[in-house]
């Protein structure tokens, strides 16, 4: 099984490109569980149709002790299996205590196990590694290969630096490493070439570069992946492409994060700052 | 028994079992890391009463040091608000911060008829994972109604701890909302364990909600001729009984006592006392100022532990009135308890003279129970507060000075003003120059160390390697101190007084408390027994 975890800045489109590649890969037969750690629960909309799914934290605290794993999991698109860790509504509580909470607790309920037959677990994670909650999914046991979603704008590029330094910290005490970048592009001047050159300064590599194609947005109106709501138009394929791509990734590494003046400089380089 | 150079009543501290301060001091100090010795270098001093060193208290302890003080919470809920008998205690959190803080403190409720005691009971949310992913503002919402209902309060105090400041619960909006929806007074204290480098911070904040919430509520007028507050005193063992029925002798009225055996109502009218006298400076000289500010109550520095320093206090209060019928009144009291005093006093003395104390205890124990010590003879030859500032040690006069460091400015600092209505300057301008011309002080605290012995050795938040070279090196005849350093100091055939819950004994304050002092310490004395345990691996 791998497992992997997706970071990138907010609004990035994290969970629209996390569903579409989970699609890509339940089209070829493998066995994959989504894990949503936002509070917002909305990880798994595309894959679900929309259906509302119950978060395993408002499933804890409804049911207590009593929980088990179908309460939580759903089956969507071609029986991929999704969760919802949820969370408190945006002001109280504390929402990375809540992803450790469920991660465990899928643990507890063997939603791992063997027997299960899972290819893939992906977790979908918020926007920032703001506390140790949230870097959850990439401490030791859980997920093993990081993708950071990102584009050519100067501020998901600094978020995904950022990410890459958390990485590090926890490549060192674990197995976790950085897979690639995945470019969900913004139609920024040069971005391809831009992602690329900051991909290999990290150490690593741009796995895909995502058009911009607002069949995207077409499928998600109708609660689907692309690849569910029309299997035919190019984007579909392009995320098929993805999803091979991770499939036959083998370079996994430790990435070195830039200082930020050699980020700026870089964009420099590339034209963004003239 | 120890037959070196012994501290003499008047003399300096020269050598000790041929050691002298500063060479104890260097062996202290000695193969610690360079930080860690130069932090404790400001820490550890050889005293000079005429012109105390500066000593750096109320930093942090380094880590590693076992260090005997509390949290933020436990020096506001278990110290100084816990002794309100008649009110609700909350504590919103998990269980354990509760549970162990239920009736920890020897700090005794004995209320009048028709008055009701919570002291018994412990309160808390017993917060769960749920209630930290999720919040806990509902959770406590609940538990404040749920024991408004079964029990009926007068008011409820609400106690934050660690994890509800991490999660950013506001308990002050939920009291808010409960006092209105019960119409009863609920209050919040943000006073989460880690607040502070001591539970020092938990006072100040304490002092804080007291005054903002509960000072000056009832004007309900008050008869009596002389009324006064005590502050600082928190009734261990029953310690406020003693000083209250001594003063009561006397026809002095105690209208609230600070912290201890104390209502709400009496709180709610303390400010129309003519008095106010600390006896902790350190965890409540807040409250004395503020109320000096508001409401024109002068304050002075008191102490009830020691016969001869009782008889100063008593006589001080006395002099603060300037009424002749009182002082009169006063001086018969004290000749009178001094008869029953001084037979057990003399007899005692006579078996311990000569011999040494150290006392590594709170913020004001330390120093006041030297007094104790020195009534029956025996000399402190090392003390140290466990949570105190620099005030404490050096006197008021080196406030300017301190250094305001990022832990102390994590600490509301309230801005308090005087009363249009209320203030009213409880002794004339004139009669107040009168009395400070003859020598008399207010708002004063001339610290430990100007009262000890030259040379004695001071030592802040010491640590047990620190108190194990101190055993070992000066041999003191007894150690008062806390539980924390207790068994360990016991193992090292020195017997051990706990000062803050007396272990099991008490009271000791004013003459008929010092006479239980001094029997207490004869026989902790006269005992051998921790001299003749032999550790197995001796055997």
């Amino acid at each position: 099984m791998r497992k992997i975890a997706i970071y990138g800045k907010g609004g990035i489109g994290k969970s629209t490109t996390t569903q579409n590649t989970v699609a890509g890969l339940v089209e070829m037969g493998r066995k994959v569980m989504v894990v949503g750690c936002d509070p917002k629960a909305d990880s798994t909309r595309l894959l679900l149709g929309g259906l509302a799914q119950k978060s395993v934290l408002d499933t804890l605290r409804e049911e207590g002790e009593d929980v088990e794993l179908e309460d939580i999991r759903s089956e969507g698109f071609c029986k991929s299996l999704c969760v919802e860790s949820g969370g408190p509504e945006p002001g109280v509580g504390c929402a990375g205590r809540g992803i450790i909470t469920s991660i465990n607790m899928l643990e507890q309920l063997g939603a791992y196990e063997e027997s299960v037959g899972l290819d893939y677990v992906f977790y979908d994670v918020l926007g920032d590694v703001v506390c140790g909650g949230f870097a959850m999914p990439i401490r030791e046991g859980k997920a093993e290969e990081i993708y950071i979603v990102c584009s050519g704008e100067m501020m998901a590029m600094y978020a995904a630096n950022n990410i890459c330094k958390g990485i590090v910290k926890f490549a060192k005490t674990g197995a976790v490493r950085l897979g690639g970048l995945i470019c969900n592009s913004r139609k920024v001047d040069r971005e391809r070439e831009l992602i690329e050159e900051l991909a290999s300064r990290l150490g690593t590599q741009m796995i895909h570069f995502v058009p911009r194609d607002n069949d995207v947005q077409r499928a998600e109106i109708n609660r689907k992946t692309v690849i569910e709501w029309n299997p035919e138009v190019p984007q579909a394929n392009e995320y098929r492409t993805l999803a091979k791509a991770i499939e036959g990734n083998t370079k996994k590494v430790i990435p070195t994060p830039l200082e930020i003046e050699e980020l700026e400089s870089l964009l420099m380089e590339y034209g963004l700052f003239s | 028994m120890t037959t070196e150079t012994q501290p003499t009543e008047s003399g300096d501290i020269a050598a000790i079992e041929g050691v002298t301060p500063e060479q104890l001091r260097a062996q202290l100090l000695d193969g610690l890391p360079s930080k860690t010795q130069r932090k404790r270098a400001k820490q550890v001093l050889v005293n000079d009463p005429d012109s105390p060193p500066e000593i750096g208290a109320n930093s942090r302890t380094i880590p590693g040091i076992i260090t005997q003080r509390g949290c933020t919470y436990a020096g506001c809920r278990g110290v100084v608000i816990g002794p309100i008998h008649d009110i609700l205690h909350i504590t919103h959190g998990p269980v354990g911060c509760g549970y162990y803080s239920w009736m920890t403190r020897r700090n005794l409720a004995r209320p009048k008829p028709g008055e009701t005691n919570f002291m018994q009971y412990c309160m808390t949310t017993d917060m769960q994972e749920d209630h930290i992913v999720f919040g806990g503002e509902k959770r406590l919402a609940e538990a404040i109604r749920e024991a408004y209902r079964i029990f009926k309060p007068k008011a409820i105090s609400v106690y934050a701890t660690c994890p509800v400041g991490l999660i950013g619960d506001d308990i002050h909006a939920v009291c808010r909302q409960a006092k209105e929806e019960l119409g009863i007074n609920v209050f919040g204290f943000s006073c989460e364990g880690y607040k502070g480098v001591s539970q020092s911070a938990g006072h100040h904040i304490a002092n804080n909600g007291v005054f903002k919430h509960m000072v000056g509520l009832d004007d309900t007028p008050v008869e009596a001729p002389y009324k006064i507050n005590i502050f600082g005193e928190y009734n261990i063992g029953g310690d406020a009984w003693e000083i209250d029925t001594l003063l009561q002798k006397c026809g002095i009225k105690v209208l609230a006592t600070l912290s201890g055996d104390v209502s709400y109502d009496q709180i709610t009218q303390c400010h129309q006392a003519d008095l106010n006298v600390v006896m902790c400076h350190r965890s409540i000289n807040y409250m004395a100022e503020m109320m000096e500010k508001k409401f024109g109550i002068p304050w002075f520095k008191v102490n009830f532990l020691g016969a001869q320093s009782t008889a100063k206090s008593l006589r001080k209060i006395a002099q603060f009135f300037g009424d002749k019928v009182l002082i009169d009144r006063v001086e018969e009291v004290i000749a009178a308890e001094m008869a029953a005093v001084r037979p057990v006093q003399e007899e005692i003395k006579a078996k311990h003279q000569g011999k040494k104390a150290a006392l590594f205890v709170g913020g004001s124990r330390a120093h006041h129970y030297q007094d104790l010590f020195a009534d029956i003879g025996i000399t402190t030859v090392s003390a140290g507060y466990e949570f105190a500032h620099r005030d404490d040690y050096e006197g008021r006069d080196v406030l300017p000075n301190i250094k305001i460091d990022a832990d102390s400015r994590n600490i509301e600092e309230l801005d308090v003003e005087q009363d249009p209505v209320r203030f009213r300057p409880r002794i004339s301008p004139e009669a107040k120059a009168k009395l400070v011309e003859a020598g008399f002080t207010f708002s004063d605290y001339q610290g430990m160390m100007r009262e000890m012995k030259k040379r004695a050795l001071v030592i802040d938040d010491i640590s047990h390697h620190e108190l194990e070279t101190l055993i070992k090196t000066w041999k003191p005849d007894i150690i008062g101190s806390g539980i924390k350093d207790k068994f360990i100091i016991e193992k090292m055939g020195v017997p051990c007084k706990q000062l803050h819950s007396y272990d099991y004994g008490g009271p000791y304050a004013a003459f008929t408390g010092a006479i239980n002092f001094y029997k207490e310490i004869d026989r902790m004395l006269s005992t051998k027994v921790w001299s003749f345990v032999v550790p197995p691996w001796k055997n």
